[in-house]
């Protein structure tokens, strides 16, 4: 078997768009999936009894259901109760959705971390709910479960690669798209996991260098 | 030699033979159909009348019956393998099946890669779309979206005929493929005549109908690059396939009219 990379290669406007849908949704998704995870996880933690009811379900409904699943009921089911949406829109959303429920349950995890007397004594200097919970609860609580959360978001970037089963172009369409066009299966395959290495390393250095500086402090 | 030492010594020769096979273009496929009495022949299951999976979940249609005609003139059994668009000719290419009967349309772009024996049933792929939509040639296809499989003939087709600012949303399979189009995701759709007919049969509301023909292109059954004796082999049983009427009886069968000529 000879190997012709350069077929591949010679596709790259093709993976650069691939690669720039990938990050795009994966920002995106990311930016919201995180304050979604955040609002459910004070909702767990401390929010009212019937919201915490509400927040548990979705939790437990997309933890416990596969994202392909998910996506395609929200790109092939919705349609038929006239909610018709793009791929990339739909992507977007199965992803938001997916993080958000899997950052809940790890940001809830740093939250219940917190030591009661914290909290007591952000009480005693007159702290109101809010000041409480946004900079004495959840700055150590991210830090706590930072790794993990990480860990999470590059988990939801590989996992994006599933969206181009709904036609959304990104690096996995492109790749296909590529082999199917000049049948070099295996470069194609090659080169992308490459990528997916490159882009699963990078976006890990990022988020460990910006978390400290950004959302918890040293 | 013990069991596990021969199973080792096996794998030996099978990977020698299989790099000598790389190399040389050496023709064992045949051979290794007769000495283990099977065959592997990869059909699709999501491409009703062609090949889709019954109400007893086992697959069924006209390249099933293919497959089975030509394992049964071989006097072997077969291993029917389920693929999709998009890996058919992979399976080949990777020696996962002998021969692919799913469909399989000729082009020069697949020529290249894979071998072809004879046609042996019509076949032709279209753009179709709801009455309500006007259009006329392909130019009107302008600024439409278009739901298409990906790797499928008619994705390639439509890459040559279609305006450049046509929205092209390729999908895995056909599956995926008329579910985007019935739900509404894409305006038009390019397929194959058999799967666009279960799509009108099934949704009768989106009024779809035949727009444009992509091509007509009758379906060959795939072999590896340079597998001429399995090839010749099955192009005989073809042949007196065709003289017998078989052929023209199996696609009375299921596509409803005779097989009429088929390319050789």
């Amino acid at each position: 078997m000879q190997f012709d990379f350069g077929a591949v290669l010679a596709e790259w406007p093709l993976l650069a768009k691939g690669v720039a849908w990938t990050l795009g949704l994966t920002a995106i998704a990311t930016l919201i999936g995180m304050v979604v995870g955040v609002a459910c996880a004070w909702v767990r933690s401390s929010g009212p009894g019937w919201l915490k009811w509400v927040v548990g379900v979705y939790v437990e409904l997309i933890r416990n259901t596969p994202f392909i699943v998910q996506l395609f009921f929200i790109f092939f089911g919705l349609p038929a109760a006239g909610l018709r949406l793009s791929p990339e829109t739909a992507s977007i959303i199965a992803m938001v959705v997916n993080l958000g429920a899997y950052a809940t349950e790890i940001v809830r995890a740093g939250l219940d971390a917190t030591p009661r007397g914290q909290i007591e004594a952000a009480e005693s200097l007159a702290l109101d709910r809010w000041q409480i919970f946004s900079r004495v609860v959840l700055p150590p609580a991210l830090r706590k479960v930072w790794p993990s959360l990480v860990s999470q978001i590059v988990i939801v970037m590989l996992g994006s690669a599933v969206c181009g089963q709904i036609s959304t172009q990104e690096l996995s369409y492109a790749t296909n798209l590529i082999s199917s066009r000049n049948f070099r299966n295996f470069e194609s395959f090659f080169i992308a996991t490459g990528i997916y290495l490159l882009l699963a390393v990078a976006l890990r250095q990022l988020l460990n260098w910006l978390g400290p500086r950004y959302f918890f402090g040293r | 030699m013990t069991p596990s030492k021969r199973l080792i010594a096996r794998a030996t020769a099978a990977l020698a033979l299989a790099s000598l096979a790389g190399v040389a273009g050496a023709q064992t496929a045949l051979d290794d159909i007769v000495k283990a009495k099977e065959i592997k022949i990869a059909i699709p299951t999501d491409y009703p009348p062609y090949g889709f999976v019954g109400t007893d979940l086992q697959p069924q249609g006209l390249d099933i019956d293919m497959a089975k005609l030509i394992a049964a003139k071989l006097g072997v059994k077969v291993e029917l393998v389920p693929v999709i668009s998009a890996n058919r000719i992979p399976y080949l290419q990777t020696k996962k099946a002998h021969l692919v009967i799913s469909t399989l349309g000729k082009n020069p772009e697949r020529e290249k890669v894979i071998d072809f024996t004879a046609a042996y049933s019509p076949f032709f792929q279209a753009v179709f779309a709801p009455k309500s939509l006007s259009i006329k040639s392909f130019a009107d296809l302008s600024g439409k979206s278009v739901a298409v499989t990906r790797g499928a003939m008619e994705d390639q087709e439509l890459g040559k005929v279609a305006p450049a600012n046509v929205d092209v949303k390729r999908f895995e399979d056909n599956n995926a493929t008329v579910a985007a189009f019935a739900a509404g995701q894409t305006q038009v759709i390019a397929t194959g005549v058999a799967v666009a007919g279960t799509l009108m049969q099934k949704n009768p509301s989106l009024g779809t109908e035949f727009k444009l023909l992509l091509k007509d292109s009758p379906n060959f059954i795939g072999v590896a690059k340079g597998e001429d004796k399995l090839r010749l082999k099955v192009n005989e049983i073809l042949a007196a396939a065709k003289a017998s009427g078989e052929i023209d009886k199996m696609a009375v069968k299921w596509l409803g009219r005779p097989a009429g000529t088929l390319p050789e």
